[in-house]
């Protein structure tokens, strides 16, 4: 909440111009009869999505050469503006595709070709849920031309549907950036920038997968991998011949382990500013923080306990040297 | 032509109204709890105010009416401090209201869950009121207060407080009535309906928006929501909104004079406007209208989204209004549509048309004319119209929410 939430957004004042414009004159609304397709020596499916108790539906209607290309398109809508714009724009982006390519088609590309420019978008968050059904009528038209399930388009799990991100790349996205936020998982890939369903239960709508859980417990597998990594590099005997990042990760992860916890009881912290390789010693500099600044032990019992952990788990060579 | 049949959200000042604010607004500026005569000088006029608003009510001299800001404050001050009075410092644990409550009583209910009190929602019969013997069989002897609307700012239909006070009486439960959508629309006596609590906001009748009162019988206890000054007999403390509370006064005593003639007036425009849209196909409206407000139409139409409706009236410069989830913030379903449940439909084509006193003949004709174009286009694009069928296995449930 601050200044620019207290009177609320105006709902059509969210709408693109494009969105106005194809709302009171929609350029694909109709229908296509199986007579015409049949007459043109083309295929024609029709597939529904929604229902009016539902608050939204669509009817799709493709019209199929036999070389599988959308020749023409057309849709019936019971919905709101954003519903009837969004449906005209999907067929608008269906006409000329093969059905194959047709697929491919998300809600974020129906969104964005409704927006009038490329920084603005077209519907307010809470709109892309109920009223861009593109993807999921497209998918089922899909599947009643190839004969196949609509399942078999999802190669993999979709956590966010309004912006079609997949589970495997947000745990990718998370583990590359170390990501710590839901938010930041929003910045990096859409994924919950538009209905919020997919971010924690209580949402729209119920889901599988939830940002929170996933970060989650992508963090505790991160956690976990360190530790293998700093397990398998100690007892391997690998510690020198690491490079320097690796190192640290090496060190930073002993130091999560065993020691980490003690100082923090202590009020306490410590981090590493350096490590020097001069062939005879592994010189790894530290800095003491909070409480442990500076406490008597910090450079007898403490510093003995860190310098023997390390020993013990990377290598014998090393020295801790507090700055 | 701009038309406005909004009006059960809020109404036009009327400019008698205003005319009557206008010298407390400008040179009658002074505190009435000054001493001196630039605060002193204002009481005349308040005092008629409080006059007219007790007569148009027919409140006894030994009730109170405390002016607020808005009858979102009148009904938290009665659920808040019933909790405190009746809940916290005494021996009862439960409250009583209905599941197509405003806002304003829903969330304060929900609130006061959280902090413990048990709360019935009671739901409604297929014409979206309360039925009396269902408020009387969820009364324990632990029940603080039963807080049932006057009349539905959705649907405009009137609930049966006369018969509900009498359960209440009987029992010894206190009443509350959220009377916004009564008072200044239909007769509301209260020497007629004995109950303890009544809310209202004079920008549903004509009068200015932030101004609200609550009516409190017999000057009963009821612990302050707003602690301070002296004002209003310390029931309620703050400055008091002079130039609001004066045209509140002006605007109950314009709504009440002869209100049977007003309400004549009025609903003969809403049924000529309810006859012609009833014409059209597959539409259907809520609740005995013999048993409505004067002015209000809640109307479904087949296959025409709400919002989508709404914003074909917009375009032909109709203000109106729709119980849609679609043009609702948050898209929840609106819960008088769903508590009336005929038809899950229902929640996605409502359409309220509220009139008032200064909707002309002119306005209903268009509106007519209008609202029937409006259908046509719109169930010419949608799917619930469409001829062609889907591919065998390409039919679809509701798979949204
Ligand atoms: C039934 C009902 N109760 C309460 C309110 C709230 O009134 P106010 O705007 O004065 O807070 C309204 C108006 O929106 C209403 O229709």
């Amino acid at each position: 909440m601050a200044k620019n939430d207290i009177l609320g957004e105006t709902l059509w004042d969210a709408y693109s111009d494009k969105v106005t414009t194809l709302m009171n004159n929609p350029t694909h609304q109709g229908e296509i009869t199986e007579e015409t397709a049949a007459a043109n020596g083309n295929k024609l499916i029709v597939a529904d999505f929604g229902a009016e108790s539902c608050g939204d539906a669509v009817r799709l209607y493709w019209e199929i050469d036999p070389g599988d290309k959308i020749v023409n398109s057309k849709f019936k809508s019971f919905g709101c503006g954003t519903a009837i714009a969004s449906s005209d724009v999907m067929t608008e982006l269906c006409i000329g595709k093969t059905v194959q390519e047709a697929v491919k088609i998300t809600n974020i590309d129906v969104e964005f070709a409704l927006r009038d420019n490329p920084e603005t978008p077209a519907v307010p968050p809470q709109k892309m849920h109920c009223s861009v059904m593109a993807y999921d009528v497209i998918k089922k038209a899909a599947s009643l031309y190839l004969g196949v399930s609509e399942e078999s388009f999802e190669d993999e799990i979709i956590v966010c549907e309004c912006a079609r991100v997949s589970l495997g790349t947000i745990q990718e996205v998370i583990k590359l950036n170390d990501l710590k936020t839901v938010e930041e998982i929003t910045d990096y890939t859409k994924a919950g920038g538009f209905c919020k369903s997919c971010i924690k239960p209580g949402g729209h709508e119920d889901r599988e997968w939830y940002l929170v859980d996933i970060l989650e417990n992508t963090r505790k597998e991160m956690d976990e991998e360190k530790m293998a990594a700093a397990a398998d590099a100690g007892s391997a005997g690998e510690f020198a011949t690491m490079t320097l990042v690796q190192k640290i990760k090496a060190v930073d992860a002993i130091i999560d382990e065993s020691v980490r916890q003690f100082l923090i009881m202590d009020g306490g912290d410590m981090e590493i500013i350096d490590i020097k390789d001069s062939g005879e010693y592994i010189d790894i500099y530290i800095r003491y923080l909070g409480a442990c600044n500076g406490c008597a032990s910090s450079s007898t019992g403490t510093l003995y306990a860190i310098e023997s952990t390390l020993k013990e788990k990377l290598a014998q060579n090393i020295r801790v040297l507090p700055i | 032509m701009k038309v406005y049949v909004d009006n059960n959200a809020t109404t036009m000042m009327d400019p008698a109204v205003v005319e009557a604010m206008q010298p407390f607004l400008t040179e009658q500026y002074g505190n009435p709890n000054s001493i001196h005569k630039a605060g002193s000088s204002i009481h005349p006029a308040l005092a008629s105010a409080v006059d007219q608003v007790y007569t148009a009510i027919n409140a006894a001299d030994a009730d109170d009416i405390i002016f607020t800001s808005c009858a979102t404050e009148s009904n938290n001050w009665v659920l808040q401090s019933t909790w405190i009075d009746d809940i916290l410092n005494g021996d009862k644990d439960h409250i009583v209201t209905t599941e197509v409550e405003h806002p304003s009583i829903l969330s304060t209910c929900k609130f006061l869950e959280e902090q413990g009190v048990k709360v019935t929602y009671l739901p409604v019969n297929e014409q979206g009121v309360v039925e009396a013997h269902t408020v009387s069989s969820f009364i324990t002897e632990k029940t603080a207060l039963v807080s049932m609307m006057w009349a539905s700012n959705e649907t405009g239909m009137l609930f049966p407080v006369k018969e509900v006070s009498k359960i209440c009486r009987e029992k010894g439960v206190k009443f509350h009535s959220d009377a916004v959508q009564a008072v200044g629309k239909i007769p509301v006596d209260l020497q007629d309906v004995d109950i303890d609590f009544i809310s209202f906001s004079a920008h549903k009748f004509h009068g200015p928006k932030g101004t609200g009162a609550l009516y409190i019988k017999n000057s009963q206890k009821l612990s302050p929501l707003f602690h301070g000054g002296e004002q209003m007999a310390g029931r309620r403390s703050g400055t008091l909104n002079v130039a609001g509370i004066i045209g509140m006064g002006k605007a109950l005593e314009i709504a009440t004079t002869n209100i049977g003639g007003k309400m004549a007036e009025i609903s003969a425009k809403r049924n000529k406007i309810e006859d012609a849209l009833l014409e059209l196909e597959d539409t259907f409206t809520i609740g005995d209208r013999n048993n409505r407000t004067p002015n209000t139409i809640l109307i479904s139409i087949r296959g025409v989204e709400g919002e989508g409706m709404l914003w074909d009236l917009n375009n032909g410069e109709i203000a109106a209004s729709t119980g849609s989830a679609c043009a609702s913030e948050d898209l929840e379903a609106n819960s008088v549509m769903l508590a009336i449940g005929a038809d899950n439909e229902l929640a996605h084509t409502g359409i309220r048309l509220s009139l008032s006193r200064f909707t002309t003949d002119e306005e209903v004709d268009y509106i007519i004319a209008h609202f029937t174009d409006a259908v046509k286009r719109l169930r010419a694009i949608s799917s619930s119209y469409a001829i062609v069928q889907p591919t065998p296995g390409g039919e679809a449930s509701c798979e949204v929410h």
